[in-house]
């Protein structure tokens, strides 16, 4: 049983298993290279494209995991909490973040791990984030009727969608590996160039 | 020490996808960063004004129980903190550093990260979560509002990238 389920979260057993996950977490995004704000910017120039790579192989990963777990009965849907979905405030949202992330290179986990390795502009940004959370829940009254729209509730993919979990794995996993080999394409030709 | 290279990012994107899905069966929620942010600046924010950090519409339950720190996210968050220092050592990556492109200062760098900082931590509030704790466990629980955070973000990240160019490219 997950802590999620027991209601246990705010626990001082879930704060030691979170820490615990926090340390496995930190220290793959700092391997991977996202201690670096000029690694991450370089997705948006399709200089670097680590952030494509690790993020989808996480995702497929983390899908197939959870699949073979639900499937083994291991993982129970009630185990799990489910995020609500909101489009307007998550597309809006995404949109202003996006732009957050290419000015300062960072977004919050990543800032952390720069701000372990020393980046003074990841401190920045963890600053400036903290103040940009504080502007929103001073006017988050006024963003009532905004904050409803597109509001689905719980919901998931497969549901909606009505295709069977495993199906929609699959076709993640495809489109993953074909994103994968026209990556390692355009690596190619690049190496080819430099050498040439 | 010399610094070493970054691992394969398919080995730390397999690593980063086995830490959610333990998350997963652990906690039962995903890995998160934004929520630790927030809270650790409305805790400051309270030495200052508790009366309204306390009453207000959004963080003011945060205060309920006590501190907003009492959370799970945030303990979470000072284990990325420590588990990203101990990888950086070991491989000779710690130094104190401004990192920014070929043309422009560290001032002007320091100002685009506040910049960035500021639309990251409101937006992240507005959508209830970021890049980790709603795009990558997002998409990983199959919960829609992952997936088209994330194509948001990607589509308007790619479409600021070319007026921001110099800050980062030669």
């Amino acid at each position: 049983m997950t802590f999620f389920e027991a209601g246990s979260l705010a626990t001082p057993a879930a704060f030691v298993a979170a820490a615990l996950i926090g340390l496995a977490f930190g220290f793959w995004l700092e391997r991977a290279g996202f201690g670096s704000s000029r690694k991450l910017a370089g997705i948006f120039y399709l200089r670097d494209f680590a952030v494509v790579q690790v993020m989808f192989t996480a995702v497929v990963t983390a899908l197939v995991g959870l699949f073979v777990l639900q499937s083994a009965g291991i993982a129970t849907p009630t185990s799990l909490f489910t995020l609500d979905t909101t489009l307007g405030p998550q597309i809006l949202g995404g949109a202003i973040f996006g732009a957050g992330f290419v000015l300062a290179g960072w977004c919050p986990g990543t800032a952390l791990v720069g701000a372990a390795s020393g980046k003074l502009d990841a401190v920045a940004f963890l600053l400036a984030a903290g103040v940009g959370s504080l502007g929103y829940a001073s006017i988050y009254g006024k963003l009532a009727d905004f904050n409803t729209v597109g509001a689905c509730g719980a919901i998931t993919l497969p549901e909606v969608l009505g295709v069977p979990i495993g199906v929609l794995t699959a076709a993640v996993l495809a489109v993953a590996l074909v994103m994968f080999a026209v990556i390692a394409r355009i690596e190619r030709a690049r190496s080819t160039e430099v050498s040439a | 020490m010399e610094r070493k290279p970054y691992w394969n990012p398919y080995v730390a994107g397999v690593g980063l996808g086995l830490t959610m899905l333990l998350s997963f069966v652990v906690l039962g929620t995903g890995l998160g960063a934004s929520g630790a942010i927030a809270r650790g600046a409305a805790s400051v924010a309270h030495a200052v004004d508790p009366v309204a950090l306390e009453s207000n519409a959004y963080m003011g339950g945060w205060f309920a129980d006590g501190s907003p720190l009492a959370y799970y996210l945030v303990f979470m968050a000072v284990g990325v903190l420590v588990g990203g220092f101990v990888s950086a050592a070991a491989a000779g990556r710690v130094q104190l550093s401004v990192e920014r492109g070929p043309r422009i200062g560290a001032t002007g760098r320091i100002a685009f990260a506040l910049a960035g900082g500021l639309l990251a931590g409101f937006a992240s509030r507005m959508a209830g979560g970021c890049t980790s704790g709603l795009a990558l466990s997002g998409m990983s629980a199959w919960i829609p509002g992952g997936w088209v955070f994330l194509i948001a973000m990607f589509a308007v990240g790619f479409a600021v990238a070319p007026l921001v160019r110099k800050e980062w490219t030669a």
